[in-house]
């Protein structure tokens, strides 16, 4: 930094005061712009984003091939709702939760506190960049899918809600435990729940597939989506007990954040 | 405010002018962040009352929050994202931002736009911080250290900025644990320490009041045990003499070169080997030393 460099008054600026804040929406859309860019930016997190669900259902697929995993119908079918829900959960839960904890520690949020940004606003932006995500992840697991030869019913309503209100249920948890814990358990917690949802969560397979265990998974917010996203692209409907879960558990999250979430 | 049983800030108060630069000086730990979060907001005081522009910086906060700005410590920009997309993401949170690109350039931000946060300087950083503070044209910035860890030109820059933002009707309130800093930008400081306000005024107010200069003496090896006394004997009426360490004291007073000319004999006839030896008029830092006894910038 030279000297001169930073003595070019040249440009003279209006400083009086002009404050403002700008529109909630423009608001709400720079920030879920700006979320979304810096996801899609950091490496680890399009390996859990993008890379690891489509191991998983190649994997899963060519498994099927020589495993029986006793699936009612054939194996793709079953499986690429079954990974689309895993994509859901691992951005809005995994992802988002560790992003949350680093913001907290570098004072990003403390940061954005002072903005004209309300925390609704935050919230709202971060959903918005989560959704973002979620829609080129979707694509891009759909098209591997339809390469494997996955032939769904016609499903949008049923995916969408299920997508809409299991990205809600696992924001709260993910911003519930950014929120309590430091950056660094944060990270270790989101990616153990994220394993141990993916193992035994019946969000890839379906909770058939878990014997004695597969009532209870049915109440988890994992197998909840992945039923929803099963049930939407094998018959094509909206599976209403499974959305109830999820909504469920959005309010818990919802409430246990509102109670415990430390901005800094 | 209290941190645990630790009491931050106590009993403080104070109030900013409009249209005028403020600055909270204490040493490290005083209470000069605790004090300046609490006007942002961030903090509800314990006790006591806060308005900030008329408005509850707590309850009336989605009010107040477009019409200040806010340059924290440190830290505050996501490690990965670039200088100027920061800077761009925060005006477009405002109605009225500045110009980004003669902000940038004003700042010497221009050549570090593309280099993500955790790369940047530590000055780049607060240059970056400063630049988000008044981003969105406040009518009240808080600037808390703004200043540290910069080298010398960016810090004139910064200053420049600060004075004409008073200029442009902008209310300027910092914090600084640097004396020349105070004295040179503020209209008003405040002295605080040990969260408690123990003097306010003008810096010409501050530093005219009591002891006209002081001499500073400082030496290779500890003085002796009665050198405070006898060096006070030897200046005869009207002066003070503080041991401030084993190694240097200070004398106040109407002191001039014939005092100084004492001093320096009063070493030779005690065998004290001067390593430094100043006459100056009285600084804030001697203001903060008469109130409290102890140095400022340790």
């Amino acid at each position: 930094m030279s000297d001169r460099g930073l003595d070019k008054l040249d440009r003279r600026m209006d400083l009086s005061p002009r404050p403002g804040a700008a529109p909630f929406l423009r608001m709400v859309a720079a920030q879920a712009v700006m979320e979304a860019r810096l996801m899609l930016r950091n490496g680890e997190q399009l390996l859990l984003a993008v890379v690891i669900p489509v191991i998983v259902l190649i994997g899963g697929v060519r498994a099927a091939d020589h495993v029986d995993l006793g699936l009612s119908h054939r194996p793709v079918d079953v499986l690429t709702p079954g990974v689309l829900a895993l994509a859901v959960m691992s951005t809005a839960f995994t992802s988002l939760a560790i992003a949350t904890g680093f913001e907290r520690r570098y004072g990003v949020i403390k940061r954005l506190g002072s903005s004209p940004l309300p925390r609704s606003g935050l919230l709202a932006g971060k959903v918005g960049g989560l959704l973002v995500v979620e829609v080129l992840q979707l694509a891009v697991i759909s098209v591997v899918g339809l390469l494997l030869g996955w032939d769904p019913a016609n499903a949008f309503l049923g995916c969408a809600l299920a997508v809409v209100l299991g990205t809600g249920a696992f924001a709260a948890l993910g911003l519930f435990v950014a929120g309590v814990l430091r950056a660094e358990a944060t990270l270790a917690a989101a990616n153990l729940i994220y394993l141990l949802l993916l193992t035994a969560g019946a969000v890839v397979l379906p909770s058939s597939s878990y014997g004695g265990f597969g009532p209870v998974t049915e109440w988890l917010p994992s197998g909840a989506l992945g039923g929803a996203m099963r049930h939407a692209c094998l018959d094509g409907g909206v599976a209403w007990r499974d959305l109830g879960v999820l909504v469920l558990w959005g309010a818990l999250g919802t409430a246990l954040t509102a109670r415990t979430f430390r901005w800094e | 405010m209290r941190y645990g049983d630790k009491v931050a800030v106590d009993r403080l108060s104070l109030t900013v002018e409009r249209g005028t630069i403020t600055a909270v000086l204490g040493p490290n730990g005083a209470g000069k962040t605790t004090t300046l979060e609490t006007a942002e907001g961030y903090r509800p005081p314990q006790a006591g009352t806060v308005r900030v522009l008329g408005l509850d910086p707590v309850r009336d906060r989605r009010a107040l929050l477009p019409r200040i700005g806010v340059m924290l410590q440190g830290g505050g920009a996501w490690s990965g994202v670039r200088a100027d997309e920061m800077l761009r993401h925060i005006s477009r949170l405002h109605a009225h931002p500045l110009d980004l690109a003669a902000l940038s350039e004003r700042l010497g931000l221009g050549e570090c736009g593309r280099t993500p946060y955790r790369r940047l300087s530590g000055g780049q950083q607060q240059r970056l911080g400063l630049a988000m503070a008044i981003v969105g044209r406040p009518e009240i910035v808080f600037v808390d250290e703004p200043t540290a860890g910069m080298d010398p030109a960016a810090r004139r820059t910064t200053w420049g900025l600060l004075e004409e933002l008073r200029g442009s009707g902008v209310t300027v309130v910092l914090t600084t644990h640097y004396m020349e800093e105070a004295e040179r930008l503020a209209d008003r400081i405040h002295i605080i320490d040990r969260g408690r306000l123990i003097a306010s005024g003008t810096p010409l107010e501050l530093t005219r009041g009591g002891a006209a200069a002081t001499i500073r003496l400082v030496v290779t090896r500890p003085f002796p045990p009665d050198a405070p006394t006898s060096l006070r004997r030897a200046l005869g009426e009207g002066v003070e003499v503080t041991l401030l360490d084993e190694l240097s004291i200070v004398v106040t007073g109407p002191a001039d070169a014939s005092s100084l000319a004492i001093v320096s004999r009063w070493c030779e006839d005690n065998d004290v080997l001067p390593e430094s030896l100043t006459l100056g008029q009285r600084t804030l830092e001697d203001v903060f030393l008469e109130l409290t006894g102890r140095e400022l910038s340790v």
